[in-house]
């Protein structure tokens, strides 16, 4: 096996990925420190990376690689949350506006065209702020407002495939829209769902970083990468690693889910 | 031609219609008493039901909301509970500051996009295409506002007399334009790549090669032709994420636009100007999309026929 045609934009996101899911998983074992208490002396100073502490620590005191790896929970948590909720409204909107056609098509489709010419960051912080910051709040708002470009795909790809005519005869034959949809549709529409999840979990990621970095995010203690940023944005001139890290994290997290989903759209259009 | 401009025309106004509902339903979930918002915690409740009154709050709810409707169709949003002014004057105010900003950053993240995106077309399949790819998905994968304060932090440290916030001038446009416009150009780049490639697939290209010219004078002449039509459009139907990427960058810069105006509208709960601002928000990309549409069918013929026929 050549090694160079193993390293692909897909295999290298999911290394990443797996790399992001395991230290999420055994976030205490890894952090050399508790997250939310004060383990450096310099309380009220951010401290500079040390042998101690790799990445600093922050103006409490607190570990900032720790805090890294437990924000990774939470990131996870929201983007994959929030990616289902995405995926579970963009699919049935899109099913159902690509299947049944007609009507049903035309308000579903309108709906689809308003939601997107609303700008999805500055909606989400009215509704997070409207219904009060909370992790379910989070990642059914950031759902809320990112199922546009779902139900558009899945909608041009059911049209497609109720042209088919493996579609068109099991229709003639008498299979209910149910059976249609779950034993024709679905299963031929999955291969491009599974690559629109991935590419949709970056934006969700980065989205959950916008709203932490505006202080609507997941309330603290909780360790969380945007509100890090947030927090370490008055010190970047005196600290400026305090800002560096988790961005950095946010980067690869968001980069590994991009890498994956641009990795099996590339192969499935080749 | 006309038949396709009154159908864009009220499908924009029916969207912002869709709009003002959404914003009047946020209004309407929210948990604090507008009339407590208005007169302050320690009001009586003379006062604070006077002000019901006053703001038709006592009245059911589709006749507030025709209310709403109507005075904004005149342009009257309401006044903020924070600040006391109007807010259509104070989104006026702000305009000029994020049009600079979002064209400015549009106009980058178009050019820097173009070339990334034509550069990677004629390498295909080469090392640079591979690195131009790489490089425009890391571009995307930037959080915007972790993008900003890192040039904050990178410029702070080279040059002291830079100016780090606010809007003063062409020099303090520069690390916001950046900001805003690097993820789109990754984007954009793209976009074009996939569209260029798909182009050298095709019989005129293939013609123009045949002719003999050579490969970059096809990519310029025949290709970018069909390619950059399909892009402008992207990215006006974009601006709608271009304008969340401006709230982020003006609250790194303190830059005195439309999307501060709205991120401290939310923090305050500011209910006039939180609807202000995503109506307006709705308006624009409405209205620029409008544009974009008109200018695409006037460009391309096939559109006009198509339409008409």
């Amino acid at each position: 096996m050549n090694i160079r045609r193993l390293v692909t934009l897909e295999t290298v996101g999911a290394a990443m990925v797996t790399v992001l899911v395991i230290v999420a998983i055994f976030a205490p074992m890894l952090a050399p420190h508790d997250p939310t208490i004060v383990v450096a002396p310099t309380f009220g100073d951010p401290g500079a990376p040390t042998l101690a502490f790799p990445m600093g620590t922050d103006e409490l005191g607190r570990d900032v690689l720790s805090r890294i790896i437990f924000g990774a929970r939470i990131s996870l948590t929201v983007g994959v949350a929030a990616m289902a909720v995405t995926m579970t409204i963009g699919i049935a909107i899109g099913l159902c506006s690509g299947f049944f056609g007609g009507a049903v098509d035309f308000i579903l489709m309108r709906f689809t065209d308003l939601m997107l010419s609303l700008p999805p960051l500055l909606l989400a912080m009215a509704l997070v702020a409207v219904l009060r910051p909370s992790l379910r709040t989070i990642f059914i708002v950031i759902g809320l407002v990112s199922w546009t470009s779902i139900a558009r795909v899945v909608r041009a790809e059911t049209l497609a495939m109720s042209r088919r005519d493996f579609v068109v005869g099991a229709a003639a034959l008498g299979a209910p829209s149910r059976r249609l949809i779950a034993r024709h549709i679905i299963p031929n529409v999955l291969p491009i769902i599974v690559v629109m999840a991935a590419l949709r979990t970056s934006d969700t990621l980065l989205l959950d970083a916008a709203l932490s970095f505006l202080g609507l995010g997941v309330p603290p203690p909780t360790p969380s990468w945007g509100r890090m940023i947030e927090e370490a944005t008055i010190y970047f001139r005196t600290a400026p690693w305090l800002a560096t890290f988790p961005g950095l994290a946010i980067f690869y997290a968001v980069l590994s889910f991009n890498l994956l989903g641009y990795g099996f759209l590339r192969r499935r259009s080749q | 031609m006309l038949a396709y401009l009154v159908r864009r025309i009220i499908f924009g106004a029916a969207v912002l219609v869709g709009t003002s509902v959404i914003t009047f339903t946020i209004a309407f979930v929210v948990p604090a008493d507008p009339a407590v918002a208005m007169a302050g915690a320690k009001a009586d409740p003379q006062t604070l039901a006077s002000i019901r009154i006053e703001m038709g709050l006592d009245q059911p709810l589709y006749v507030q909301y025709a209310r709403y409707f109507d005075r904004a169709i005149h342009g009257d949003l309401g006044r903020s509970y924070i600040r006391r002014e109007s807010v259509t004057r104070l989104i006026a105010d702000r305009f000029p500051a994020t049009a600079v900003l979002a064209g400015a950053a549009m106009a980058l993240s178009l050019m820097l996009g173009i070339a990334m995106g034509a550069l990677a077309a004629a390498y295909r399949g080469r090392a640079a295409d591979n690195i131009l790819l790489v490089i425009s998905l890391a571009l995307v994968s930037i959080p915007v506002f972790w993008l900003g304060t890192m040039l904050l932090i990178a410029v702070a440290a080279a040059i002291r007399s830079f100016p780090l916030g606010g809007y003063s001038g062409a020099t303090s446009l520069i690390l916001p334009t950046l900001t805003l416009a690097l993820g789109s150009a990754g984007y954009y780049s793209r976009v074009l790549h996939t569209s260029l490639c798909d182009a050298f697939d095709q019989d005129y290209v293939r013609t123009a090669r045949g002719k003999g010219l050579s490969r970059v004078r096809v990519m310029l002449k025949h290709a970018m032709a069909n390619a950059l039509l399909p892009l402008v459009t992207l990215a006006g139907l974009d601006l709608a994420g271009l304008l969340s990427g401006v709230v982020l960058t003006e609250t790194v810069f303190n830059w005195p636009g439309i999307g501060r105006l709205a991120a401290e509208a939310i923090f305050n709960l500011d209910i006039p100007v939180i609807m202000g601002t995503v109506l307006f928000s709705a308006l624009l990309i409405v209205v620029v999309n409008l544009l974009v549409d008109l200018l695409y069918a006037w460009l391309d013929p096939r559109i006009r026929l198509a339409e008409t026929g």
